[in-house]
This record gives structure tokens, sequence and C-alpha cells, in this order.
């Protein structure tokens, strides 16, 4: 059988794995064995592509996974339990960098002539000479946008309850249009970097105000209201993971990718429900800061 | 793979995602999305795929960059969410 052909077998057994273990993750009685089988299937997912992408740089990845699997455990195992949130929310952030990353190694390889993987198609033969293929450019520009505003999100809502940036619901007037016109110059910026990819200087200036938006996203936020705040930047790694499988033509990143994305958006539901809260109300009307400043007042 | 498959791939692992978490109990709102967090660590197959491929030295060097921060979300995200749910267990 043709390597591909096993690699993509191997990848949807582990995308089957990730739901099952998904499912099992949401009742008490089959928690534990839900998680067992969805770091299952990660490891499947990487054994798999560590054999079909024909890896030249062996040290480069052992160094990474073994340093990345350091830091993990310990973190991980000593953590104090009252601590657990604000990690799973650090967690998080590295998984969006990872994303923002992955896609600025794949634009950088395609503007200086070089393929990232036989599976990418960065560039393609046209009429004429070569040019970006579409898929690439714009899957590319999401996966930095929704990756940077996860990455320095995550950071700062691990700030907040770590202590290190005030909990506070921090607002200013006009912190709406503020964060409205940031939102805005990205997607503007997205455009440039889709219609002129070559020119990286507008992919530079859109990680920049993806990652300004994260941090104007977050910081009005009150303490509070972190754990939904952290469920809602789960599911946008998700989705930057899943943008991130439509840069690299990859399948497993796509799945679990977009399950992670919009199984989220759901759980993020849920918990917003548990509080009582409404979820725009937690992203846009900081009301319960302001009710509590009025009562003080 | 064609970009439309890729897209009917994408819209059916959404619509699961979806249907697949229904009446949570409170209890296992933070280990879900701990187990989930870890799952979103999937970014770690992008990661392997740059930092393997032999080019650039910048591209090198993000792509291990990238494979670090990939791997600590994976490992540490499935450990915790294992060690949140032991605690539940020794509750019982």
């Amino acid at each position: 059988m043709e390597l591909t052909v096993i690699t993509n077998l191997v990848y949807l057994l582990a995308a089957v794995l990730f739901i099952l273990g998904l499912k099992g993750l949401g009742h008490p009685r089959t928690a534990v064995r839900g998680n067992l089988l969805g770091a299952v299937a990660m490891l499947m997912a990487i054994v798999v592509t560590l054999v079909a992408n024909e890896i030249v740089k062996v040290e480069w990845v052992i160094a990474g996974i073994v340093l990345g699997s350091l830091i993990g455990g310990v973190l991980a195992l000593k953590i104090k339990m009252t601590a657990m949130p604000q990690l799973v929310g650090l967690f998080n952030g590295f998984g969006g960098l990872a994303s923002v990353l992955v896609a600025t190694v794949a634009i950088i390889d395609a503007v200086t002539g070089f393929s990232m993987g036989k599976a990418v198609t960065g560039l393609v033969q046209r009429l004429g000479g070569v040019a970006f293929d579409p898929q690439f450019v714009v899957a590319t520009a999401f996966s930095a946008f929704v990756g940077g505003v996860t990455f320095w999100g995550s950071l700062i809502a691990f700030g907040k309850l770590q202590g290190i940036v005030s909990e506070k619901s921090v607002r200013y007037p006009g912190d709406q249009i503020v964060k409205a016109l940031v939102f805005v110059a990205s997607l503007v910026m997205g455009v440039l970097v889709v219609i002129e990819p070559s020119n990286l200087t507008y992919y530079w200036i859109l990680l920049g105000l993806s990652s300004l938006l994260g941090l104007l996203l977050t910081v009005p936020i009150g303490g509070a209201d972190m754990p939904i705040v952290i469920a809602l930047l789960n599911s946008y790694s998700g989705i930057a993971a899943a943008a991130t499988g439509f840069v690299l033509n990859n399948t497993i990143l796509i799945i679990a990718g977009s399950l992670v994305g919009a199984s989220g958006i759901i759980l993020t539901q849920i918990m917003c429900k548990a509080m009582n809260r409404s979820l725009a109300n937690v992203l846009f009307g900081g009301l319960g800061g302001a009710q509590v400043q009025e009562d003080l007042g | 793979m064609d970009l439309v498959s890729l897209i009917t791939v994408f819209v059916l692992a959404v619509f699961l995602g979806f249907e697949v978490i229904t009446k949570v109990p409170p209890i296992l709102h933070t280990p879900l999305m701990s187990g989930s967090n870890a799952i979103s660590g999937i970014a770690i197959i992008g990661a392997l795929i740059a930092t393997g491929a032999e080019n650039s030295t910048v591209s090198t060097v993000l792509g291990v960059i990238a494979l670090v921060a990939a791997t600590i979300n994976v490992v540490g995200g499935f450990l915790v969410t294992h060690r949140m749910l032991d605690k539940f267990k020794k509750k019982d």
C-alpha cells in the first residue's frame, strides 16, 4: 500500500478515537477512558506523521519533543489543584502559538521558494509562471489571525488568574470602538496578505494586529468570567489548528481542530448557562463588572 | 486531497463537534475543557512537518519553537486532565 494511503487511514483511526475520547470526557464514568483515548489518538497521529514525512532533521524533532514533554510534564504534575484553570489557559496559549508559527513557517517557505512538505502546495504552476495557491494563502492568513488572538488572549487569561495581570474588568470609554477598529484593520490586512502574499510585511502587521486584538478582547473581562473565556479561547485554538490543516492539506488537523472548535463553542455555552451569564455579556458587556462598581458607588 | 473534499471533511467534523457534547455535569466542565484543549494540540502535527522539512534556518528555528509549544500543550494537557479526573475519583 502507498505510504500516503496508510497515513490517511491511521489519521482516520485517530479521528475516530478523538471523537470517542471527546464523547467520553463528557460523562463521569467514561471521562478517564475518554482522556486516554485522546492521548492514544494523538500518539498515533504523531508516529505516523514522523514515518510518512521522511523527516530530515531528526535531532531537532527529538530535541523539541523531549524539551516540550519535560516542561509540560513538570507543569502538569507539580501545579497545585487550585491553579489548574490558569494552567489550562497557558497550555491553550501554547497551542495557539504553535498554529501561528506553523502558518508563519509555511508562508516564509513559500515566499523563499521552499515547500514545507509533500502535501503542501504553497506555490502552484500557472500560465506565465508560479503563483500562490489561493487555498494556501487564505488558510495561512486565517490561521495567523485566529492563532494570534488565541495566544495573546490565553496569556492574559493566565495572567489574570495567576494574579500577574489585574483581575478587575479593565474598561475605558470607547473600548468597544477600539476593538472594532482593530478587528476591521486585521481583516483589511488579511485581505492584503491574500492579494499579495509575497510581501511579508502585510503578514507581520496582521500578526501584530491579531496579537493586539487578543489583548484588547481579554483585558476588559473580569477574573470570575475567566473560565468561560478560556473555554472560548480553547475553541479558537481548535479553529486555528483546522485552518493550519488547510494550509498543509492535512486531514487530521482539520478534523481534530474543527471538532474542538465546535465542541468548544457548545461547552462555552453550557458553562455560561451554569454560571448564569450570557456569552455576549461576558465578551462585550462586562455588565457584571459595571454592576459591581455601581453597587460599590 | 482537493479543496472540496477537505471542506466536506471540515463541515462534517464541525457538525460532529456540535453533537458530541451534550448534558455535561458541571463537575466535568473543567476536565472536558482541559481534555479538548489537549486535543487542539494537534497543531503538533504541523509543527513536526515544519521542523522536519529541510528548509531555511529561520523555518527550522520557528518550527522547533512551534514543536516545543505544541508538545507542552499535548503532554501537559492530557496529564493535567488525568490528574483532575483522578481527584474526582478519590472523592467518591
